[in-house]
């Protein structure tokens, strides 16, 4: 979906909420849409090729997406992004905690008479 | 018949008085019940061994006195089981201070389960170990391992409650099995029963993290509003014989159990969600419902199981060398450009002070550091002139020692030497335990519960030590 006269483009952050959780240097980001019936905006929008994309700079090695209709989310898994994780990273925050935050600052097109 | 799961803890390091409210509610409701404290995680057993590698006493949870202290005597006077991996890396030790707690409380005949097993240290050469497949690491030399802990089941806890133990003190142990145990002891669930184990699992990793269940971790103003999260209340899982289960929390705390706090914790740290593997049974949460059925009262359904998986997971902790930190201000006009020169200056310093296998990062907190991979891309993307209130942040990781210490000593030398108006100089540095993961053969395990203290159990150990 372009932006057009009948999208426009929305903060994933108002539409669905998230929480990450760490193994080694593997990343759980679980996503979730707040009204279940923009759960196909998550399912089309939000793909391991967007994710690689938000995590290339983390050198994610792998992702993989889990869908889950019946809780109106999806579970996405990334692995090799926490350089090192809890106990080996630099980064002030080796769990990857923040990194749910990371994900809902995308940005995605939504129809236009959404409102938010 | 229902079974009540009650979470003091949901981490090493959370809220020592937050069982309280929830033990009062187990009291005052009268049903069968236990109290699970969970303080481990793969960071926590490796400070609990860099701890006893220092202390031969040291290694268990440190806060355990604060953690039990208000709530040890309500326990033992009502009943309520309390089971816990607070021993972390030294259970026996953990196992000591729990006996002496109850003395002081005049309980000196307290049974205490004390489960062993978990450390596979000094027969790791001799087992077969697979990697982990989230694992991309070597496993590190025998001169650097520390420990080896593999994650237990919950079968020793229950062979503990069988013996009559008020505190059941473990160290590695799945944290699911901890609220798993007590369910198998009182409902008598056949250990191939996959669904009710799947449940009573469930049960366990929603309760586990503590509030994160019930409105911790939650918040985010304006979307996500958490009531008194200053009060935040803790969870109490119910039960039913059946499996099926409902996440609540005690009456007059802060926080909240709905359909969205439940489905957050559902997936933390979960990966394919149709095969969540535990030493106790595969779980597959792909056909799970969450409903709201009351305030703060949510239900959980459909959780199916698969027989558990032929190996268990085992934490190495190894010596990784020394990391230090230090960090600089700087505020007020051209922040910005005096914090990124300085951290010019310091790379560049570090290039000819330090040697070139020295790992080192550069955050500019204020501007982008969380977020930021370790060569600073974000940062380089986003450069500006701006005013504002920033923290040059310098993080350095080598084996030795020396080359740490100088490294985080050339921040502290950018008070005189660099950019003007810096301050507010920290620095610290630390001896690094580094994590891995692997899998072991069950064959390969043997766990087991005694009596703390009693003689005939510690023959057993004994045996166990000499093997």
């Amino acid at each position: 979906m372009a932006p057009s006269d009948d999208v426009k483009m929305m903060s994933l952050h108002r539409l669905a909420h998230a929480r990450a959780g760490d193994k080694g240097e593997r990343l759980n980001l679980a996503l979730f849409a707040y009204d279940p019936r923009h759960y196909d905006i998550l399912l089309a929008q939000i793909t391991e090729d967007r994710l690689q994309a938000l995590f290339a700079h983390r050198g994610v090695s792998r992702v993989r997406r889990y869908p889950l209709p019946g809780l109106a989310g999806m579970n996405l898994v990334l692995d090799d992004v926490l350089q090192g994780g809890v106990n080996g990273a630099l980064n002030l925050d080796g769990h990857g905690k923040t990194l749910s935050f990371l994900l809902l600052g995308m940005a995605i097109a939504v129809p236009a008479t959404l409102e938010g | 018949m229902t079974f009540l799961l009650g979470s003091g803890a949901g981490f090493s390091g959370d809220r020592t008085d937050a069982a309280i409210p929830v033990v009062a509610e187990l009291i005052r409701r009268g049903q069968p019940a236990a109290l699970l404290f969970e303080t481990l995680g793969e960071r926590t057993l490796a400070a609990a061994h860099r701890a006893r590698h220092d202390d031969p006493d040291a290694g268990f949870e440190p806060l355990l006195d604060e953690l039990l202290e208000p709530v040890l005597d309500d326990c033992l006077a009502n009943g309520i089981a309390i089971l816990g991996n607070f021993g972390a890396a030294n259970p026996a030790g953990a196992c000591e201070r729990v006996r002496a707690l109850a003395q002081g409380a005049g309980r000196a005949d307290i049974r205490i389960g004390h489960v062993q097993g978990d450390d596979i240290r000094s027969r790791l050469s001799r087992i077969d170990l697979q990697r982990w497949e989230g694992e991309s690491g070597e496993m590190p030399g025998e001169e650097a391992l520390i420990s080896a802990n593999v994650y237990l089941g919950a079968a020793p806890l229950v062979e503990a409650l069988a013996l009559g133990a008020e505190v059941v003190v473990t160290g590695r142990v799945a944290d699911p099995s901890l609220f798993l145990a007590p369910l198998m002891h009182y409902f008598s669930w056949a250990w191939d029963d996959w669904d009710r184990l799947a449940a009573g699992t469930m049960a366990g990793h929603l309760g586990e993290c503590g509030s994160q269940v019930s409105g911790g971790y939650f918040a985010d103003p304006g979307l996500k509003d958490v009531p008194d999260l200053a009060t935040v209340g803790y969870p109490i899982i119910e039960v039913e014989e059946d499996g099926s289960l409902v996440v609540t929390k005690p009456p007059g705390t802060g926080g909240c159990v709905t359909e969205h706090t439940v489905k957050e914790q559902l997936l933390y740290e979960v990966h394919d969600p149709g095969g969540y593997l535990t030493p106790d049974v595969i779980v597959d949460l792909s056909g799970v419902r969450v409903y709201e059925i009351g305030p703060d009262r949510v239900a959980v359904s459909g959780i199916r199981g698969r027989p558990a998986p032929e190996r268990l997971k085992t934490t190495v902790c190894y010596a990784g060398g020394w990391q230090g930190e230090a960090e600089i201000s700087y505020a007020g006009p051209n922040a910005f450009a005096r914090a990124q020169l300085a951290a010019e200056v310091l790379r560049e310093r570090l290039t000819f002070r330090a040697p070139p296998e020295l790992r080192s990062r550069f955050d500019i907190i204020g501007h982008t550091s969380v977020f930021d991979s370790d060569t600073g891309d974000l940062q380089r993307q986003t450069a500006g002139q701006e005013s504002g209130d920033y923290r040059l942040r310098l993080a350095v990781g080598h084996a030795e020692r020396r080359w740490v210490e100088r490294a985080t000593q050339e921040l502290l030398a950018l008070y005189c030497a660099g950019p003007a108006g810096g301050g507010g100089v920290r620095r610290q540095f630390q001896r690094r335990i580094c994590t891995a993961s692997y899998l072991v053969q069950r064959s390969d395990v043997e766990a087991f519960a005694t009596l703390y203290g009693t003689p005939m159990n510690d023959d057993r150990s004994h045996d166990h030590g000499a093997q």
